[in-house]
This record gives structure tokens, C-alpha cells and sequence, in this order.
């Protein structure tokens, strides 16, 4: 390595036969296998990494883990590119592309940092304060320039070529962290038998043991450990994977990374994969994480937490600095100054506290060690990189400064206590350990480790053996026989349960300038004090007013200090101060993870009918109808569909033209009720309806308002089968299965679904009946045997055919439905049967404009907002029959016969257009409010000539023949109109009973 | 994620079921009771924070409504029943039947 | 009150001088005129409307929590006015106008920002959908904009246009005026100009009863004592339904969970809130630079504040529907909160059956957008023991009559349910 360079010559868990190479701002890199990003740039001697949100000052990495406040980078480019990525957690990969953030023009002179020079003005909430002025739309000016100074990486519209998986999983054990806790509780309940899942974000499994020399006492017990793990074959073990969520249900959301393999998304790897996992039970062992003490210019690069700087020195051989003043107030962090004395020049303890152990004292002395009792570091010198720290007795005596170029912290630890509140569990506050625990757990849940506040080796072994013991009881397996696998000799004495912490949270006094409490979104003591006097002072107020807590790391470092320190100002005791809600995911996670597969095309799943492929091999344009992809048109008729659905209404109405009407709902009812069933379902009767025969219907909701409508047609006494429209087909069928098992179980009917069983064809057209008679010869479809509304179950082919003469188009018309296998047979059949008369397919364009042309109501005017009167069929209720919705269709204001109901329009201006979404007024009105109805179906009408309309108008056909305005203001139109019938084409019906 | 255990089925995650709603109310018997009856039964709620009695419709699987208890300050399941013969539920469902 | 403004602020930040708090902790009277129960947005803008407006300023506000606690400060922050059905047009374009005045007449910077929103249409009936609404819009004096597929793109231009997408972009509507607001703000300038009036704001302060009596309601029983009011109003919206219940009075309301979503901040992406059209789906970028989003409730009653996953995944999905480009950004926290759910989608402000006791609730989807009207009309309401003109359409006997609809998208009764 080059000169200058961090790294130790020997030890850690890198591997020093194979170098990484990367980049950071195009700067040329190497590192190795085994490394972070971060720990390959701090080996580098990189030590500004990034700059704060608002002030912008130069920043440094503090932590080594998911608790990274600062070190954020743009990973990758163009659709790779991933903004505000942790480089503490990045496994190094060879031509790893690294930005820095939130700089202009760079991390090390960067302009932004004028923010610094009126840092007074930008104090927590200064923003609701001012930019109110000169106009009331000044604050979009202002917020501009906010905006583009807030945001840390930026984001790319390119789409993203990498796969994402989910995937779900069961257990019997889940054991979260694999720590010295996760490990004895997966064995635990891994030597019973019960299956176990042991999830851990690092790569390795080890928790705070892979922070330990690898040379020391705990590296063959852990590797024993997780070789025992290995072994059994019940116990399966996810790597690179985070609980990001506790949900009801013990059900676990996890988030495996495999960014690391370089996953090949042409060969359906995953680059990242999202389990739901549900177990029988729980084990949390998710460990602590330790938290910085507040003091002016904390921020400063190489102010680190002492673990994470045993991290870097242990598992990864990098000396982050060569003379380092270690600030604590509890035993952790002798470990970090006792295993830096041997590699560095020179360590200095810093202990706030007045009584230090004497084991401590003495092994310092061996070391070499300088031990300040009862002292305090109040400020630290330089800007870009630490020079020195001011050191202030805590009885008040004289400040002196001390060089230094590493200044590490600890002020106690955290356990993470993230997924155990997820489900709405208030954490604790434990005094001894000064630490949040869970407050209890869900049921088949435990806790195990220094998440219970206890943070010695010992105690996290015989915690997480416990809680296995409890987990695979839970699941109801033996009991393992062996005890908990023996602490490795040697546990040093410092190594206690809760680390004789003192709780000290901010060293320099309450009101010092930059003294940092949250480093990313740079809020300070001052910034709490702020809160406080101005009444900002429940935690969610300080929250919600500082932004304390509100970034990427979501307060990992910051909340516990805030919380104490507002307790402080407020003279009430820390857990009066309440704590955070802690909201999931506990990382940030990739929506494309979230979303897996769900994605462009397969967003939601397509519904194809039976003919689907015909249809795309005969040039079909479709069109998104709901779930379901629809013929639109067809370009045998013209090749847009402005030209190609007139060609084939005009087909239809002169010849004979087929649709795919497949889509309909279908169900089969059947029983000796099911008559009674329909009566009371429909508006209109259906037992007296003869077998063979069709009818329309509506159903009404219970409030009385339009459900669905559609034909049904008795097939035998017992039995009939119906039609619903596509939309409804879905909630229909739920409805009634929902009466008949719940409201009318004493009825003798069965409902089933066989919308899926059955192709459904229209033949439409004068030449309709030409074509039945060449395609089924030998049945009879004369208008004697098969009249308007007739029904014949026949066989084509030995295969069963429903013919049942309809008409959504006004001409004579049939509906055939076949076995949906069928379905393209016999839709080829008919074509072909039908050649000489010129038939042709039609699509939904067509059919829904021939459809307006005969009044047949449809998609818009299906409205449940609506009621049978507003849609002109009030005389098809037979109010004598009871029926669903009877009684509140009753309801004062919804019988009004001023309500708008259905007219036909048509257009009296020649060159405009009648158009959908258009409000309606009568000539005389000023154009204002929401008029006296609307327009819902519009088309060129090329059997009468002009543009004809559906719509809603108060007082609806009493106004027949009136002229009225359609106004469309988006476009500056006003149109003449005329009311007329709904029905334009053939009101006596002669084409259809042809 | 809440789950339900349909009787028939077994128990599975609440994204296989259809919600239904209130189901500690009586329906009006058909045909009979006026705009009022109709109108408590359709609009008006206990919305209990508690034991809720419920309706829930096993869609992706047997198609069979259900009663459920659960309690909707914990989404803790207590009591599932088939709709047809929700008599076997826990009494102290609210409304019971 | 110390008003605040840019040369104050440096006065202060210069000298290091404190602000006073924002709002007085204060203690309980024995009797107000008017008792609002309820410290979130709704409640709080009342009770300054009815010292700004009427001049009543013996009023208390009881917030069982820390005022803002509720729905307020868990929203996607949208306010717009592109309403449809009558009664519902006027009132939401009533509400924004008083938004565009709000930071001037509260003192309170609560950074309405009109960056547009754009409904997106994903096919020929939704188009003419939104051109019924675009019309009535123009039509009653509000501001809109029908674009084509073309236009949206210049306007959006990551959004996705390629083969790919499942459902593609029509068109849009657009209205300019709409945008967001910083919803905690509302919360804390309505509380302090309201404080400033007199106003006395009690948190921690939870309401365990009425006090009635044949004439009606004439105080609260309370975790802090007893208070007497001649007029009570209830704005707390999820919990309706218990408190209603304390009164006698049965609500035609059900409390579901919404969630919202938040991604990690970036750079300034998205300009404008766009709302997706083939589900229930909106999204903007709050100006600290995340990405705010949300979809339709979780489905079933619960008072849990906790949502269920599979719903953060389909929202995910509707993300990335709409901007493909989303799907390496990462979500940085997903919250719910219990709203009113009414079988219409509309809401109530209204008398009750029981003499001087005023109900406020059943926002569904649109209670944050709603609050300086609800305020204002809430207040008129109670001062005038009359319904406001601009409510008289949300009154609880709707449901009896028949009346006017006001489902906005044709849903159907309870079709939340599905």
C-alpha cells in the first residue's frame, strides 16, 4: 500500500490476496475483498465523506454499521444509480462507483457551506417564521431555493434493469441477529429439531464477536458455533438479510441483498429478495448500538464511536488515526483504547466519570494508557479532520487542549429495540443500563442479548439460550439436553451487564453553539432549546420541529440523546420524556424490492378471453377494459379507430359482424329456489319467466341505488343462467354468495361462477340469422322457433352450444356461448359459415357506439350513484314483488322526479361535436354551477349522420324535443343540442324481431 | 399481516379473504321493515373498539363468508365461524346472535 | 402574540434572544362558552375561527394527547379542489382559498406551496371521467386543465410511456392551484393564533363523558376534572364513533386504517402531485425532499395505527407503475392513521340530536384539505346554532332522505369494502 495509508499490516477479516478496485468522485481506488465501502476509504485516509443537510459542514463516517448518519454516497449510474447508500454497509466490489452528495463542487470545498456563516438564522423551525412575505405566493420563490439545498443524493427517471423477488417463507424459530445471543438461541432451538431461521444483515455471522481481534479467545467459539449451526438440518441461515418489520400475525418482513453477487437480472437473478416470513415463534437478538455524547463541534471528521473504531481496527485493519483520545462514560470503550494501544502512538482515556475499575486502570498502565478520570472533552479542533480536543475537568478546574487526530466516543448503548416496537410496544426505560428495552413482548416472542439492556458476553449467551428454549417450547419440541455452550475463558472484568455507565448525554454546557444531537439533519442542543421554550416539547413536537430523527439513519445515533437532554430542559426524569414510535422498515428498502415482480407489464395481472389470440393474430388494437385486455377494433376495418369502429357498425347494421363478449359476467344458478332467489334479487320478475327463455334485469344494491344489470335466461325449471357486465362480474357474484349464505339460507339454490367455463360470441346483424343457419344446419333458428329472447341449448360438433337470441346492437342479434376450449373453433366456425355474407368481427369501440345508438345504458350510466328512475327504468320494478333495495329507493329525495335522469342528445350544430364529460343547461340558463345534467356516451352516429349522445338531464324526457346547451369550458365549447328518446335507431324494435 | 383461520381452509393471510363488514347487526327480514329499519341496519355503526363481530368473505379459496371476532384495537382473531352457522360463536361477540 | 417575521428572526438570532412558546399550557376554567373536543386540525381551527370570527374566545380545546397527534400530522399534506358533485365543489374550493391566505392570517408559515396536481386518465371513459370534473370545475370559478397524453409528458416527463406500462397514460386533468401544505404546521399556527385570541389549549386532556341532561350537553367530564361548556363540538376524527357513543348517538361511520409512505430524500424530482388513475394512488415531494405517497385504506375496521404489509407492497407497485425510475429509491418509513370511513365518502359538520352538542367527522380521504373550511364553517355552525350554508349538504340525516350524492368517483355504498 502507498504511503499514507491506514491500513494495519496484519489480521482483520479482509483478504489481502484479493484487492478490490473503485472509485469515489472518479478518484481511482483499491481495497479488498472484506471490506466496506467505508473501510476501504478510511484505509485510503479519505476523511470527509459527505456534508450535513443544512449547514454543510465536512462530515466523517462515525459508525461502522446501519446507524451511519453521514457517510452516504450515489452508488452505480444511469439506471444502476442508487442515491444515499451507507458506505458503512456497501461490501466493496470490484468497479464500485462511488459520488459524494450534497457538495458543489466537492465534499472538500463545498459552497453550501455559507449556510455555516448565518447558522443563527437557520435554527430548528425557523421556517414557519418568515418567507411569508412580500405576496402570499412568496414562499413558492423561497421554497425553490429550499428545495434544491434539501435532498440528499438525486434521483434518475432511467428505469431499473435489475429483478427483485418475494418470496415466503415458514419457521418454526426465527432468530433475528446473529450475534453471541442469536447464536446460543438458534442453537438452542436448533439441537431440538424445530426448524430454524437465523437472519443476520452482515455477511458474516458473529454480531459484535467480528469486532473482536481474530486472533483473540472469542474467534474459535464463534466459529464453532456457527459451524455447529451449519450442521444441523433443520437451522438454515440468511446472510446479507434485515428484518425490516414486525407485522401482526408474528409474520417478519426480511430483506436479503445479494448486490454483492452481481446478480445477472438476463438469467432471472435477483438482485435483491423480499420474505415474509411467518413463524411460530419470535426470538429478537438484535443487539445495541452504540451512541455518541453531545458536545460542541462533535461533528467534527474523526469524531467516531469507539466501536466502530475497534470495527475498523479489527475486522477490517484500518488505524483510523495514529493518536487517538478515547471520550466515554462507561467501561465499553476500554476495549476499543486497549486494542488500538498495541497499533497506534499514542491513546488517551477521557472518562467522565470519577470511579473507574481497577482492572481498567491497571490494564491501561500495562498498555501505556493515560486515564483521565472525571474529565470531559468540551470541544474539538480542526475542520475537515480532528487536530486536537479541549479537555475540562468535571469539577470546573482549567480547559487544556490535547492533540489528537481521532477522538472516539461512547456514550452507553441503545439496544435496538426497532422491530419489538413495531407492534405497538412502548420500550422501558432501564435505569442501570441507561438504556431503552422492550417494554414486554407480543405473545411467542422474546428477547435475548444486549436488546434486554444487558451487555456482557456472558449474560447474552445465557439470555439467547433462554429465550431458544422458550421459542422451540412455544412450537411445542423436546427440550435440548446440553446447556449453553461455555463463554470463552478470559472474559475480561470490564465486561459487564450494563457497562457502570454514568449517564452523562452532553458535555460543555446546555447552551453551547454546535454541539450536534442529530448529525444528519444537523440539529443541536441549541435547536432543543429552541423547542423547549417555544413549547415544541413532547417528543413528537421536538421531532416534527427539529426534523431530529426524520433522516435516512431515522435517529438511530440521536433520539435516545435528544430525549434525555429535552428531559433536561423540561426538569422532568428521561422516561416521563416518553420515546419515539418507532416506525418499520428499520433500514431504508428499495421499493423495487418491495414491489418484486409486480412491475411494468405485470403490474396487475391480465385477464385474456378465450379468443385472446386470435384476436392478436387478426389484427386486433386492444385496450385495457378494467383487468381484462379487449378487442378496440379490429384494422381489417381501418387503421385508427376514429375510422376503423365506423367501418364496422356500418358492417353490422348492413350485414353481419361477431364480437368476443367472453368477458360478461356468468353465473350458474341453480335449485329448486332459484327462482324465488332472482325474484328477489332483480328489480323485475324471473319466475314466471318460461323456461327457454331470457329477460333483462337489474339488480339494486341495499341502499337502493344501481348494482349491476344484465340477461338471464331460464334453461330449465330449476335452473338459469346469468349474465352480468364485466366490471361487476366479480362483486356480483360475491353479493350472492353473501345472501345465499348468510341472509337466505333457508333457500334451496346454489350460485356458482362460470364466467372462465364459457366462450360468449355476438352474431349481430340483418345476415345474423343466414349465418346460424349455414353454421348449425339441421337447428332450426327460425323467428318461430327462436324468437327475440329465445333460448335453445343445441350441439355443435358433440359439444354444447347455449344460443340465446339478444340484442345489445338494436339488429337481430344472437349470443352463443361454447366451452371456453372451444371458443376459438367455433368463433373460426362462424366466420367462416358467415363469409358470404361479408361478416366480420367488430370491436368494443364498435359495440359500444351501436349500443348508444339503440339507448341500451352501459359503463357510465351503470352508475351506483344512480337509482332505476334516473336510468328510465322505474316501470320494470314491480313494486308489489320485494325486492333488494326496495324500501330505501323509497327514500324521499332519491324518488325526486326533478333528479337528472337519461335522455338522448343529439348534436344541432353542424361542424361541433357533442362530447363526454360535457354539463348540460337549458337555453336559457347562464353557464354556471353544475348545470342540469352531464353527458356520458357520445359517437358519430354514421346511421343517422351525426353526433348523438347519452346523458343525464333533471326532469329528464319531459324535456323531450327541448334545445339545450352542452357546455365543455376545458375547451372553450358551447354546442347546441336537442333531448330526444335514448333510442334512436328503430324505437318499435322491427329490427330486432326481424 | 392479520391472518384468519377459515374453517374450512385452514388459516390464511387476510389478503385471501374479501371484508364484509358489521356483522353484529340483523338484516331486516326481506320484504318487510320500512326505510328506518333498513336505514339503522345500513348506515348505522357500533364501530366497536374491541371484539368486532365481522364478515369476511374467503374469496381465494372456499368462496365461503365467515364470522369473525376480532379485536380491532389488536387485530387478534379470537373467534372464526362459516356465516351459514355463526350460532357456535363466542357470545361475547358483540350483537351476538 | 410576538409576531414573527425575517427581521425578527435575525433580531433574535443575533442577540440570542428566546421566543416565547407558541401556545400557553394552560389550566383548565371551570366553564367555557364552547368546549371543542379534539387538538387536532379540525378542532384547532375552530376554535380560532370562533375567536377570530365571532369573537367567542372562552374556548377550550381538550386534545387527550400532544395537539396534532392525530390525522393532521400523518397525512400526504395535499390540498386541491377538484370536486365534482355539488355542495362538495364549493366547500373544498372555499377551503383552498382560505389555504392561500392562511400563513398571512395566522402569523405561521405553513408553506402552501400551488406546485399543480395532475389526475391521470388511463382511457377514454376515465377521460371523459375527468372532463365531467375539469367542466364543473371552470363552471363554478375554479381554475382546470384537460391535457392529452402529450402534454402530461412535457409536464412529467419520468413518468411511463413505454410499451411496457400496464395501464398507459391517457391524459390528465390538471388543476395549478392544488398542491401541499406542512401539515404539522397547520396544527401549530391555528393553535397559536388561536392561543393568542385567548384560546385555551389543554393537552393530555382526555374526555371520558358527557354531562347531560334534558336540555342537552353542558360540559365534559375529563382526565383533568370537570368542565362546563354551553356549546360542545367533537372533532376527533377515528374515534368518533366512541365519543359519539358517550352521547347517546349511534354514527354512520366505520374507522379504517390509511397509510402513508415516505422514501429517503433526494434532489428536487417531482414538481407536482400527481394522482395515478387505475388505482387509488397520489405522490408528491415534500421539500425536505422525500417522496410522500399513499393508496386506498387497509380494508377492515382497526384502531391499531399500524398497517399491514401487503398494502405497502401494492403501493410500492402503483409507484413504480408510474415512475419506473422510483424502484431504487428506498422507503424510509410507513405510518397509518385512523380515519372515518362514511358509506357516500362524504363528511359530516353538523347539530346532533342532542341540544348544543356539534359533530365534526367522517372526512374519509380528505379531512387535511379540509380544515381551515372546516374550521370556519364549524365555528359559524356553532355560534350560529345553524348549519354554515357551505355544510348544509354533509348533515348526519342524509342517509335517511336520499339526498344528493356525494360519492366523487362512484364507488357505491361501502365499496371500500372490495
Amino acid at each position: 500500500m502507498s504511503a499514507g495509508s491506514h491500513r494495519v499490516r496484519a489480521g482483520g477479516r479482509i483478504d489481502r490476496t484479493e484487492p478490490r478496485a473503485f472509485s469515489l468522485d472518479g478518484r481511482r481506488l483499491a481495497g479488498y475483498r472484506g471490506d466496506t465501502l467505508a473501510s476501504a476509504l478510511l484505509a485510503a485516509g479519505v476523511s470527509v465523506v459527505g456534508r450535513s443537510f443544512k449547514y454543510h459542514r465536512p462530515r466523517g463516517f462515525v459508525t461502522a454499521g446501519v446507524d451511519e448518519p453521514n457517510g452516504l454516497f450515489t452508488l452505480g449510474e444511469g439506471g444502476r444509480a442508487e442515491p444515499n447508500a451507507q458506505g458503512t454497509v456497501v461490501q466493496l466490489t470490484d468497479g464500485l462507483r462511488a459520488a459524494s452528495q450534497n457538495a458543489w463542487p466537492s465534499v472538500r470545498f463545498d459552497l453550501g457551506a455559507v449556510n455555516s456563516w448565518i447558522a443563527p438564522v437557520l435554527q430548528a423551525g425557523f421556517y414557519y417564521k418568515t418567507f411569508m412575505g412580500p405576496t402570499r405566493r412568496a414562499w413558492m420563490f423561497y421554497e425553490r431555493l429550499i428545495r434544491r439545498a434539501a435532498g440528499l443524493g438525486a434521483a434518475r427517471p432511467d428505469p431499473d434493469p435489475d429483478r427483485y423477488d418475494t418470496r415466503y417463507l415458514f419457521t418454526d424459530v426465527l432468530v433475528i441477529g446473529a450475534g453471541p445471543a442469536g447464536l446460543s438461541a438458534a442453537l438452542a432451538a436448533g439441537r431440538s429439531g424445530a426448524r430454524v431461521l437465523l437472519i443476520e444483515q452482515d455477511g458474516l455471522l458473529g454480531g459484535t464477536l467480528l469486532s473482536d481481534p481474530v486472533t483473540g479467545q472469542t474467534e474459535p467459539w464463534r466459529a464453532r458455533l456457527e459451524a455447529e449451526l451449519q450442521s444441523l438440518p433443520e437451522v438454515r441461515i440468511l446472510r446479507h438479510t434485515t428484518a425490516l418489520g414486525a407485522y401482526d400475525g408474528n409474520t417478519v418482513i426480511l430483506l436479503t441483498r445479494r448486490d454483492h453477487c452481481a446478480p445477472d437480472p438476463g438469467k432471472g437473478e435477483a438482485l435483491q429478495i423480499l420474505t415474509s416470513v411467518r413463524a411460530r415463534a419470535v426470538i429478537h437478538s438484535t443487539g445495541a448500538t452504540e451512541r455518541p455524547l453531545v458536545f460542541p463541534d462533535n461533528d467534527r471528521p474523526g469524531v467516531m464511536m469507539a466501536s466502530a473504531v475497534r470495527t475498523y481496527l479489527n475486522r477490517y485493519a484500518v488505524a483510523c488515526g495514529r493518536h487517538a483520545v478515547v471520550l466515554t462514560n462507561n467501561d465499553s470503550a476500554y476495549t476499543a483504547a486497549f486494542d488500538l494501544a498495541p497499533q497506534i502512538d499514542r491513546v488517551t482515556v477521557v472518562d467522565v466519570r470519577r470511579a473507574i475499575h481497577p482492572a481498567l486502570t491497571a490494564k491501561a498502565a500495562s498498555l501505556g494508557v493515560e486515564v483521565h478520570a472525571a474529565t470531559a472533552v468540551t470541544g474539538v479542533l480542526g475542520r475537515t479532520r480532528v487536530r486536537g480536543v479541549t479537555l475540562t475537568p468535571i469539577d470546573g478546574a482549567r480547559s487544556r487542549p490535547a492533540a489528537c487526530d481521532l477522538l472516539c466516543v461512547s456514550g452507553g448503548w441503545s439496544p435496538v429495540v426497532h422491530l419489538s416496537s413495531h407492534g405497538g410496544i412502548r420500550p422501558r426505560y432501564q435505569a442501570d443500563s441507561a438504556a431503552f428495552v422492550p417494554g414486554s413482548y407480543a405473545p411467542g416472542h422474546f428477547g435475548a442479548g444486549a436488546l434486554t439492556g444487558r451487555f456482557s458476553l456472558g449474560e447474552a449467551v445465557q439470555t439467547g439460550w433462554r429465550s431458544g428454549l422458550q421459542a422451540e417450547a412455544e412450537c411445542g419440541f423436546e427440550r435440548a439436553s446440553a446447556g449453553p455452550p461455555a463463554v470463552p475463558e478470559g472474559a475480561a472484568p470490564w465486561d459487564t451487564a450494563n457497562h457502570r455507565i454514568e449517564p452523562v448525554w452532553a458535555l460543555g454546557g446546555a447552551r453551547a453553539g454546535k454541539a450536534f444531537v442529530d448529525f444528519q439533519n444537523d440539529v443541536t442542543i441549541r435547536d432543543l432549546t429552541i423547542a423547549h421554550q417555544e413549547g415544541y416539547e413532547s417528543v413528537e413536537h421536538l421531532k416534527r420541529f427539529t426534523t431530529l430523527g426524520m433522516g435516512t439513519d431515522q435517529g438511530k445515533t440521536s433520539n435516545i440523546n435528544a430525549l434525555a437532554i429535552m428531559a433536561g430542559l423540561r426538569g422532568i426524569e428521561l422516561p416521563e420524556a416518553g420515546s419515539t414510535t418507532f416506525r418499520p422498515p428499520f433500514v431504508p428498502a428499495r421499493l423495487g424490492a418491495l414491489a418484486g415482480r409486480h412491475v411494468g407489464r405485470h403490474f396487475r395481472p391480465v385477464r385474456r378471453s378465450p379468443l385472446h389470440a386470435w384476436h392478436l393474430g387478426h389484427g386486433a388494437q386492444m385496450i385495457e377494459a378494467g383487468p381484462w385486455l379487449r378487442p378496440w377494433y379490429y384494422r381489417w376495418a381501418g387503421e385508427t379507430v376514429e375510422r376503423a369502429y365506423l367501418e364496422e357498425m356500418r358492417r353490422v347494421r348492413a350485414a353481419v359482424g361477431l364480437s368476443d363478449v367472453s368477458t360478461l359476467g356468468k353465473i350458474d344458478v341453480q335449485g329448486p329456489d332459484a327462482a324465488e332467489f332472482l325474484d328477489r334479487l332483480y328489480v323485475n320478475g324471473f319466475a314466471r319467466l318460461p323456461v327457454g327463455k331470457a329477460r333483462y334485469g337489474v339488480m339494486l344494491n341495499d341502499a337502493g341505488t344501481i348494482l349491476d344489470d344484465g340477461t338471464t335466461t331460464r334453461l330449465a325449471e330449476t335452473r338459469y343462467f346469468m349474465t352480468t357486465t364485466t366490471a361487476g362480474a366479480g362483486e356480483v357474484m360475491s353479493w350472492l354468495e353473501f345472501l345465499v349464505q348468510t341472509a337466505w339460507p333457508e333457500l334451496r339454490v346454489h350460485v356458482s361462477s362460470v364466467t372462465d367455463e364459457w366462450a360468449g360470441i355476438a352474431v349481430a346483424g340483418p345476415q345474423a340469422r343466414a349465418v346460424l343457419e349455414r353454421a348449425l344446419p339441421g337447428c332450426d333458428v327460425s323467428n318461430e322457433a327462436l324468437p327475440h329472447m329465445g333460448c335453445l341449448e343445441i350441439e355443435w360438433d358433440r359439444m354444447p352450444v347455449r344460443l340465446i337470441r339478444l340484442s345489445f346492437s338494436g339488429e337481430l342479434a344472437y349470443e352463443l356461448y361454447v366451452p371456453a376450449d372451444y371458443g376459438t373453433a367455433f368463433w373460426e366456425h362462424l366466420l367462416s359459415s358467415g363469409e358470404p355474407f361479408g361478416i366480420r368481427p367488430y370491436g368494443l369501440e364498435a359495440l359500444a357506439s351501436l349500443r348508444i345508438e339503440k339507448g341500451h345504458v352501459a359503463g357510465a350510466e351503470v352508475d351506483p350513484r344512480l337509482t332505476l328512475n334516473d336510468l328510465g327504468l322505474g316501470r320494470m320494478a314491480r313494486p308489489e314483488k320485494p325486492f333488494i333495495g326496495r324500501e330505501l329507493a323509497a327514500r324521499p329525495l332519491l324518488d325526486s322526479p326533478e333528479r337528472p335522469s337519461l335522455v338522448g342528445l343529439e348534436c344541432l350544430e353542424s361542424g361541433q361535436r357533442l362530447r363526454g364529460g360535457a354539463i348540460l343547461f337549458a337555453a336559457s340558463d347562464e353557464l354556471k354551477g353544475h348545470g342540469r345534467g352531464y353527458v356520458t356516451s357520445v359517437t358519430w352516429s354514421p346511421t343517422l349522420g351525426k353526433f348523438i349522445a347519452l346523458g343525464f338531464y333533471a326532469g329528464g324526457l319531459r324535456h323531450a324535443g327541448e334545445e339545450i346547451v352542452c357546455a365543455f369550458p376545458l375547451y372553450g365549447e358551447r354546442v347546441r343540442a336537442r333531448i330526444t328518446s335514448p333510442v334512436f335507431l328503430d324505437p318499435k324494435g322491427e329490427r330486432l324481431h326481424a | 399481516m392479520l391472518r384468519i383461520h377459515c374453517p374450512l381452509c385452514g388459516e390464511r393471510p387476510y389478503t385471501e379473504f374479501r371484508y364484509g363488514g358489521d356483522a353484529g347487526k340483523h338484516r331486516p327480514v326481506h320484504g318487510a321493515g320500512g326505510i328506518e329499519a333498513w336505514h339503522d341496519h345500513l348506515f348505522l355503526f357500533e364501530n366497536a373498539k374491541g371484539p368486532h363481530r365481522e364478515f369476511w368473505q374467503h374469496v381465494q379459496g372456499c368462496r365461503q363468508w365467515l364470522i369473525a371476532v376480532r379485536d380491532t384495537a389488536t387485530n387478534i382473531v379470537a373467534d372464526v365461524a362459516l356465516a351459514r352457522d355463526a350460532r357456535g360463536l363466542d357470545p361475547q361477540g358483540p350483537g351476538g346472535p | 402574540m410576538m409576531r414573527y417575521s425575517l427581521p425578527r428572526l435575525v433580531g433574535h438570532a443575533l442577540r440570542d434572544r428566546p421566543w416565547p412558546r407558541a401556545w400557553r399550557k394552560a389550566t383548565p376554567r371551570s366553564h367555557y362558552d364552547v368546549v371543542i373536543v379534539g387538538g387536532g386540525g379540525h378542532g384547532l381551527a375552530t376554535a380560532y375561527y370562533l375567536a377570530a370570527n365571532h369573537g367567542i374566545r372562552r374556548v377550550a380545546v381538550l386534545e387527550r394527547s400532544y395537539i396534532g397527534s392525530g390525522n393532521v400530522g400523518r397525512n400526504t399534506t395535499l390540498v386541491r379542489s377538484n370536486y365534482m358533485m355539488n355542495g362538495s365543489t364549493q366547500f373544498f374550493e372555499f377551503s383552498l382559498k382560505l389555504w392561500e391566505g392562511l400563513s398571512q392570517a395566522l402569523n405561521f408559515n405553513v408553506m402552501l406551496s400551488q406546485r399543480g396536481q395532475i389526475v391521470l386518465g388511463h382511457s377514454p371513459a376515465q377521460m371523459d371521467g375527468l372532463a365531467r370534473r375539469g367542466n364543473t370545475m371552470l363552471l363554478n370559478g375554479i381554475e382546470a386543465e384537460l391535457l392529452d397524453r402529450g402534454q402530461v409528458q412535457r409536464l412529467l416527463p419520468y413518468l411511463d410511456y413505454s410499451g411496457a406500462a400496464r395501464f398507459p397514460i391517457a391524459g390528465g386533468l390538471l388543476q395549478r392551484r392544488a398542491g401541499t401544505v406542512r401539515h404539522d404546521a397547520v396544527a401549530w399556527g391555528y393553535a397559536r393564533a388561536a392561543d393568542s385570541l385567548g384560546v385555551d389549549i389543554l393537552e393530555g386532556c382526555e374526555v371520558s363523558g358527557f354531562l347531560l341532561d334534558a336540555g342537552g350537553v353542558h360540559g365534559v367530564q375529563t382526565s383533568r376534572g370537570r368542565i362546563l361548556a354551553d356549546r360542545v363540538a367533537l372533532a376527533v376524527a377515528g374515534h368518533s364513533s366512541q365519543l359519539a357513543a358517550l352521547a347517546g348517538l349511534r354514527l354512520p361511520i366505520e374507522s379504517h386504517l390509511l397509510q402513508a409512505f415516505v422514501t429517503e430524500p433526494i434532489k428536487p424530482f417531482v414538481d407536482h402531485v400527481i394522482s395515478f388513475g387505475a388505482e387509488l394512488f397520489y405522490l408528491s415531494q415534500s421539500d425536505k425532499g422525500g417522496l410522500v405517497f399513499g393508496g386506498h385504506i387497509d380494508g377492515f375496521n382497526s384502531f391499531t395505527q399500524r398497517g399491514q404489509f401487503p398494502k405497502a407492497q401494492g403501493v410500492a407497485q402503483c409507484a413504480l407503475a408510474l415512475i419506473p425510475g422510483m424502484s431504487r429509491l428506498k422507503l424510509l418509513r410507513h405510518w397509518a392513521g385512523i380515519q372515518d370511513m362514511t358509506p357516500d365518502g362524504g363528511p359530516f359538520i353538523c347539530r346532533t340530536p342532542v341540544r348544543n352538542l356539534y359533530f365534526n367527522g367522517g372526512w374519509c380521504y380528505q379531512g387535511f384539505k379540509a380544515t381551515p373550511a372546516v374550521g370556519w364553517c364549524l365555528a359559524d355552525t356553532i355560534a350560529r346554532d345553524e348549519e354554515h350554508p357551505l355544510v348544509r349538504c354533509y348533515g348526519l340525516e342524509r342517509f335517511a332522505q336520499g339526498g344528493a350524492s356525494l360519492d366523487e368517483y362512484g364507488h357505491g355504498h361501502w365499496t371500500y369494502r372490495h
